[in-house]
């Protein structure tokens, strides 16, 4: 077992990856990338898609941060300024978060690691991208048309009645996106049932296998129902036919029901790939098998199924029946559980392992703190009381993106760093890596720290003016969302340098168990040359050979 | 397999279930058309998935997969009625 | 020899059908939530507005309703049979029970829009053509709006459904189906066959919401 110090130079291939034939060079031109079928191409197709949405996402943010750095900022007028945000958080949430781990990392992985040529259905696969990038254009469409100003959560009756904003154009955009997480789902779905290479039992499975089947289900479950929700608005919104409409006896309240029931387990869909990522990244940076793997696998099943039962606690203050709310401010507890086992299991492989702190280790350590504070602070909001002086303020900004971007965009790039030798076949710059994993980190808690007190002490979300006397802490908060922005930028810029500069991969760059580092970086079109077979338990780290010198 | 033969039976309990619904609902049971009406459909629904679709011969995962659907369905609409059920309406003085 | 119609990530022909059936399985589970999104929202509004729906469903035509159910029944058994047919690897006959379906198909979509007409007419059109005055006069409003976004949604897969199975014509046509390989036509009768499902609760849901 080989060690990897800190700043060592990684052995390099013996053959240069210019003779080998693999999936980026057996084919060459655009019409073989735009009607490719394998799944690590597409991929690669959705990591362009959604980088493109992230950088858009987070133009709309920035500027919305510059607008708070005064008190009655006027870079942009509080009309623009409701369209940033709804825009922000449509592109942020579905055109970003929701695809990122498992239309990118799913899709090259989860057939390698579970010993598979490719996904069941690789056609459905590649029109899963073009439903998305139609979605996409749609969105963009609606951005030059103004953009909406519902919000990303488009409540009625202001998204079906009042609004005068391109609501139908954006609702028409998330719609079509809705189908490309449904064939997605659909598609990891059928290959982890049934695609299994001989001797891979359901429990000798990686951990991110899992997370990601888990949250394939969800999904396919969860997905059907804001597609309904949102043609209702949109059907509302065209032909008056009131059903969320009060006139005509329609509940505005049943359209929170029916959004909620998506958009909470929405969030487990961008949080379990996330933790799934960490489990194997917590795994090989400690060189030891994840404690408790039985406990971390149902843990991830019962987020999924337990997600499904606490939409209710988004509208506590909607005028939900009080019996209503009480269990769903219950069961919002019971579903941390699960949570705080993960959270517990990691530290625990932690312990008394060998740790190396590598990139994707500092994005795992990044991902553990800020998930555990984000994921507290949803305990804050469960609790009925609380929830009523914060709710709608920036405590609540800041609890949803500790979790989403302390968490689950802090888990993406890690496993981006980890899987970038496979993927790309080049390894970065590690001491690039390391600055900027450090930059975000900063970045982040200073951007989102203290909007905790700013919620808090009462400064209400989505307006673009607030008292002075909470200046200073908007202020911190823009500055740390600059250095962030920095943050996020270095990536962009070093992965790329990489993908043609840089030194080549062995085919097990980490010393990683997994069928993944079985094959050549990158690997051949087909994944593996001959179908292995499994007999090991997963996160065999006692006894594999290190990295290929 | 399900047999050709089964299949025609089967279309002529549904169509027999249809006529027996269809009839009821002109029969004035109260709460209980409600009730006649829903578990009949069931009961079509049930005849359809287990021979035309041939549940009866399926692995055990197509049952999960139709029973989960079906299940969170359920858990859909009992979300939505704890709270539209246990609404009060609270009338200006 | 290697089988024609094996993809390339399959083992073997058994495995990759097992897929096939479990991937339109998986796509059905997330249609009944598609569905069931607007079955909430009906249950939501019958249980706020029961004596409204009653009323309103009054305006239905029971007849029309249930011949539409009876049709769509018998083209599940055409469909069944079809599926039977193509297992035996019988071209005519499954090209025979395919054009039953889609005829069936066709008659309730045609009585579908005979009555969506009737309503327009009647001034029961929410949207377009809505001029009803009486006793509930916004309720019956409400439920005209989830008859035709409900029946709407469902005639819409049913049209998806007929060009499904168009393709499957040309297909057994073409004579490319055989007792090996039948895959898309199984999983097109499961579509079928779950479209019918949906209609099944659909009828009582509107048709049948009087009691005399």
């Amino acid at each position: 077992m080989t060690t990897i110090a800190a700043g060592a130079r990684l052995p390099v291939a013996r053959r240069s990856v210019v003779e080998r034939e693999h999936y980026l060079n057996e084919s060459v031109g655009v019409r073989s990338w735009l009607l490719t079928t394998d799944h690590k191409r597409i991929g690669i197709l959705f990591l362009i898609a959604i980088t493109f949405f992230f950088v858009a996402g987070g133009i709309a943010a920035l500027l919305m941060r510059i607008n708070l750095l005064t008190p009655n900022g006027y870079i942009v007028d509080p009309e623009t300024y409701n369209r940033l945000f709804s825009m922000h958080g449509i592109m942020m949430v579905w055109f970003f978060l929701i695809p990122s781990i498992p239309a990118v990392l799913g899709n090259f992985v989860v057939p390698m690691m579970i010993g598979a040529r490719d996904l069941a259905f690789p056609r459905l696969n590649l029109l899963s991208w073009y439903i998305f990038v139609l979605g996409g254009l749609f969105t963009l469409a609606d951005v030059v048309m103004g953009g909406v100003d519902t919000g990303w959560t488009f409540y009625t009756p202001f998204s079906s009645t009042y609004s005068n904003s391109a609501v139908v154009l954006a609702i028409v955009g998330v719609f079509i996106s809705g189908f490309s997480s449904i064939l997605t789902g659909l598609n990891f779905i059928v290959t982890i049932h049934k695609m299994r290479a001989p001797g891979m039992t359901w429990f000798r499975l990686p951990l991110f296998i899992w997370s990601m089947y888990t949250t394939a289900v969800i999904l396919v479950l969860a997905s059907p129902v804001i597609a309904i929700t949102l043609v209702l608005v949109a059907l509302e919104r065209l032909f008056h036919i009131g059903i969320f409409d009060p006139r005509f006896g329609g509940d505005p309240l049943l359209f929170q029901h029916l959004f909620w029931f998506y958009s909470h387990p929405a969030v487990y869909i961008m949080v379990l790939p996330a933790m799934g990522v960490v489990s194997e990244l917590v795994a090989c940076f400690s060189r030891k098998r994840v404690f408790g793997y039985k406990f971390v696998a149902f843990a991830s099943i019962s987020i999924g199924v337990l997600g499904f039962l606490v939409w209710g606690h988004h509208m506590f203050v909607s005028g939900q029946a009080i019996y209503a709310s009480v269990v769903f401010s219950f069961l919002s507890y019971v579903v941390a559980v699960p949570s705080a086992i993960k959270v517990f299991n990691w530290t625990m492989t932690m312990r008394k392992g060998h740790v190396h702190f590598a990139t994707p280790m500092l994005y795992a350590y990044g991902f553990i703190g800020l998930f555990t504070i984000g994921g507290l602070t949803g305990l804050f909001l469960a609790a009925l009381g609380l929830d009523a002086h914060v709710h709608d303020t920036y405590f609540v900004i800041a609890h949803f993106h500790f979790i989403m971007v302390g968490g689950s965009v802090m888990a993406y790039l890690g496993g981006i760093h980890y899987w970038w030798p496979k993927i790309s076949g080049k390894l970065y710059p590690e001491m690039w890596g390391r600055i900027s994993a450090v930059l975000i980190f900063a970045g982040f808690n200073l951007t989102f720290l203290p909007q905790f007190i700013l919620g808090y002490l009462g400064m209400p979300r989505r307006f673009p003016h607030y008292p002075p006397e909470f200046q200073a802490l908007n202020v911190m908060s823009t500055a740390g969302a600059s250095i962030l922005g920095l943050g996020y930028l270095l990536p962009l810029l070093y992965l790329a340098w990489s993908a043609r500069y840089a030194q080549n991969a062995p085919p097990n760059p980490w010393g990683a168990t997994g069928l993944e580092w079985q094959t050549e970086s990158p690997p051949p079109t087909h994944n593996f040359e001959v179908t292995p077979v499994v007999t090991e338990e997963p996160y065999d780290y006692g006894e594999i050979e290190g990295a290929y010198a | 397999m399900i047999s050709k033969k089964t299949d025609i039976w089967v279309a002529v309990a549904l169509l027999v279930l249809l006529v027996l619904t269809a009839w009821l609902s002109k029969v004035n049971l109260g709460a209980w058309n409600l009730a006649a009406a829903m578990l009949i459909a069931v009961a079509k629904a049930l005849l359809v998935v287990i021979f035309f679709m041939e549940m009866k011969v399926s692995p055990r995962l197509m049952w999960l997969a139709a029973a989960m659907g079906i299940f969170w369905l359920g858990l859909l609409v009992g979300g939505v009625l704890i709270d539209v059920g246990t609404r009060v309406i609270v009338l200006p003085h | 020899m290697p089988d024609a119609h094996l993809a390339q990530q399959f083992d073997d022909p058994a495995q990759q059908r097992e897929a096939a059936k479990l991937g339109m399985w998986v796509f059905l589970m997330s249609e009944i939530l598609f569905f069931g999104g607007m079955f909430t929202a009906y249950i939501t509004y019958r249980v706020d507005h029961p004596i409204a729906w009653v009323i309103a469903s009054h305006h239905l035509d029971f007849w029309l309703g249930t011949t539409d159910t009876a049709l769509l029944l018998i083209s599940s058994l055409t469909m069944a049979l079809a599926v039977h047919s193509a297992q035996e690897g019988s071209r005519w006959v499954t090209a025979l029970f395919l054009t039953l379906t889609m005829i069936l198909g066709l008659l309730f979509l045609g009585i579908k829009f005979f009555e969506y007409a009737k309503h327009y007419g009647e001034g029961l059109f929410p949207g377009f053509n809505f001029t009803y005055k009486g006793p509930y006069q916004r309720e019956i409003f409400l439920f005209m709006s989830f008859y035709f976004t409900m029946t709407g949604w469902h005639a819409i897969h049913m049209i998806v459904g007929l060009g499904l199975l168009s393709g499957m014509l040309a297909i057994t046509l073409a004579g490319k189906f055989s007792k090996a390989w039948h895959n898309p036509i199984v999983i097109t009768g499961l579509y079928w066959h779950f479209v019918d499902i949906v209609w099944i609760f659909l009828y009582p849901c509107f048709y049948l919401v009087n009691t005399r």
